[in-house]
């Protein structure tokens, strides 16, 4: 029975379970509550992938209306693969949210924060497997409004700030979405993204379409933090909780990605994108100024959260880079810096949030000899940093070898010299902390015995993400397997929907 | 002259949505930025209510001899979409209670650490 609603499961389970986790009230009750709902999802998604794999595509009618009246839900190789990277992200963050929360945030607040969890993981999740276009904004918002909440809980009152900021920016970028479906449906009647994508065929040269496709355009870049467009992150990420940084690092903006990938690919179609609308050039010149300008933001700060999320708004350049050369091989490179940045930048959070945890500061100078008196949160930083910067035998560089490949199929050499000279400049912040850490002393004024390592609760799932990194980073079969299918088939349904015209 | 009568309704959205969004950028208070907010979102909600009308049509109701309907379905979004703007609208004004007990004030300028602008 449960076999064929699957799909749905993967919304319903964490919505339902958010107003239980409230009710449950006790601390710990709500903690396994969620934990135990996030890795069922984690299951659900594990089931879907394989199906997806072996299947193609599931489709799913809410309600039982079939689509294009009623709402669909879709499975495919791209977003079972994002799917299954986001509920496993969320699993490991809820384990090590117990101790971490438990620092950061008032105990009062303990049971919302894993009710908010819980709705930004139902909202993330119904971003990925719906198939129409207003649904996607109503799941956005759900998502977005979670993580507001979820950033405003830190106990630092400059969160309030920073989520305020974010909560302006982030509601704009919705409602740019929201008219852009609007001028989608004034001209095609339909909100299926597969009956949008036939229809608009028909249209192609329409003005509505094109503004449609500006709007959903900068509204998307405004949610996935895309350079200029990426003043809220850096506060968000820095004032929120250490657990909450995780998750959003991990999931939120990528999940944001994928939504322009499949409103470039699906929708609109990459011919119409990039060879008429000339959009490849400019996401490809904003992509290199991200990766530029936003690494060496990361190396002049001194709060290393602070640090990471300027990297972050750089790894999502690479990511857009790959989309923007318009090849499968570059799509593949960047579905794959998605699910490997979800690793890389969640293991690199906790170990930061494990130091905050007993130091209670995450400035620079407070990594100073930490090397040996956290050795294990230290050496999942220097492991998961390596992957940053695209060191081989690590997931960084699995993704940056497309990426490179990619870039030199279509001769770009250019593209390619950046794409390493911007690994280097992730060797310089990454390299800032790994010298406090190992090769400075522990300052006089700290007591010793005082910095101790933190519990397995912390490092647990911290290690699973520093293991994670190596082993996509050697065995890369299941990465690159469903990223390539996502890949062909993105440019594929491209491709079979215009021989319809 | 006509472009302008005839599309009164549009012209009003463009005229909202670039005052909402003005509003936002300019405000200095908190308070008045979610105003703007609120009215930027008000525009989307009636681009969408002018897109369901067809004209002549009557209400999306069955009755005998009427033969032509409104668009039913962008108003039920917009229904949905109206629940989205006001629970933003409470995150956006439960937030402004708390900055204010922790700040002191809700007026931007007012804050003193320049990275806590908004």
């Amino acid at each position: 029975m449960f076999e064929q609603h699957l799909v749905a499961l993967s919304i319903v389970l964490p919505l339902i379970a958010a107003p239980i986790a409230l009710i449950l009230g006790r601390s710990m009750l709500s903690w396994g509550f969620a934990t135990f709902i996030s890795g069922w999802a984690c299951y659900v998604s594990w089931e879907l992938l394989a199906t997806a794999l072996t299947d193609g595509v599931i489709s799913y009618a809410v309600g039982g209306w079939p689509p294009p009246w009623g709402i669909e839900l879709r499975i495919d190789a791209a977003n079972a693969f994002i799917l299954l990277a986001v509920t496993a992200v969320s699993t490991l963050v809820l384990l090590y949210s117990k101790d971490s929360i438990e620092k950061e945030v008032d105990s009062s607040a303990h049971a919302l924060y894993y009710t908010a969890h819980l709705l930004c993981l139902a909202g993330l999740s119904g971003i990925l497997v719906t198939g129409d276009a207003f649904n996607l904004f109503v799941f956005l918002e759900i998502s977005s409004l979670a993580t507001y909440t979820l950033v405003s809980l830190a106990s630092d009152r400059r969160c309030l700030t920073a989520a305020f900021r974010y909560l302006v920016m982030g509601t704009i970028g919705a409602t740019f979405i929201l008219i852009g479906v609007g001028m989608l449906y004034m001209k095609t009647g339909t909100l299926n993204m597969l009956d949008l994508a036939e229809r608009i065929h028909v249209y192609e040269s329409s003005r509505t379409i094109n503004t449609g496709l500006a709007f959903i355009m900068v509204g998307v870049s405004i949610k996935l933090a895309l350079f200029p467009l990426h003043m809220w992150l850096p506060p968000a990420y820095t004032h929120a909780p250490s657990a909450v940084t995780a998750f959003l690092a991990s999931t939120a903006t990528k999940v944001a990605v994928y939504v322009m990938i499949r409103f470039i690919f699906t929708v609109f179609g990459a011919d119409h994108v990039f060879e008429e609308m000339g959009m490849d050039l400019i996401l490809m010149a904003l992509a290199i100024v991200a990766i530029f300008k936003c690494s060496y933001m990361a190396t002049v700060q001194s709060n290393v959260k602070t640090v990471l999320a300027y990297s972050s708004v750089a790894q999502i350049g690479y990511m857009i880079l790959g989309v923007s050369l318009v090849s499968v091989t570059g799509l593949m490179a960047g579905l794959i810096h998605i699910f490997n940045h979800a690793l890389m930048k969640g293991a690199l959070f906790m170990a930061v949030g494990a130091v905050f945890y007993r130091l209670g500061s995450v400035d620079i100078q407070a990594f100073r000899g930490l090397g040996k008196h956290m050795p294990l949160t230290m050496a999942a930083f220097t492991l998961a940093g390596l992957s940053i910067i695209g060191v081989p035998l690590t997931v960084g560089f699995v993704s940056k070898w497309y990426l490179v490949t990619a870039a030199l199929e279509q001769n770009h050499w250019l593209i390619a010299g950046l794409v390493l000279a911007g690994s280097l400049l992730a060797v310089v912040y990454i390299g800032r902390v790994i010298e406090a850490a190992y090769f400075q002393k522990l300052p006089e004024t700290t007591d010793p015995a005082s910095v101790k390592e933190v519990s397995w609760w912390m490092l647990a799932p911290m290690w699973a993400l520093v293991i994670a990194n190596i082993y996509f980073g050697i065995d890369t079969s299941l990465t690159t397997e469903a990223a390539s299918n996502a890949s062909e088939w993105l440019f594929q349904t491209n491709k079979e929907s215009e021989v319809v015209q | 002259m006509s472009f302008i009568v005839d599309y009164y309704n549009y012209w009003i959205v463009v005229f909202l949505m670039m005052a909402g969004f003005y509003i936002v950028i300019s405000a200095n208070n908190l308070v008045k930025k979610i105003v703007g907010l609120n009215v930027f979102q008000t525009s989307v909600f009636m681009l969408y209510i002018t897109m369901g009308k067809v004209s002549g049509g009557t209400a999306p109701i069955v009755v005998e001899g009427v033969t032509q309907y409104s668009n039913p379905l962008p108003h039920v979004l917009i229904l949905t979409a109206i629940v989205v703007g006001v629970a933003t609208t409470a995150v956006g004004l439960s937030l402004i209670v708390r900055i204010k007990r922790a700040y002191g004030t809700v007026e931007e300028n007012e804050f003193k650490d320049k990275d806590d602008t908004i």
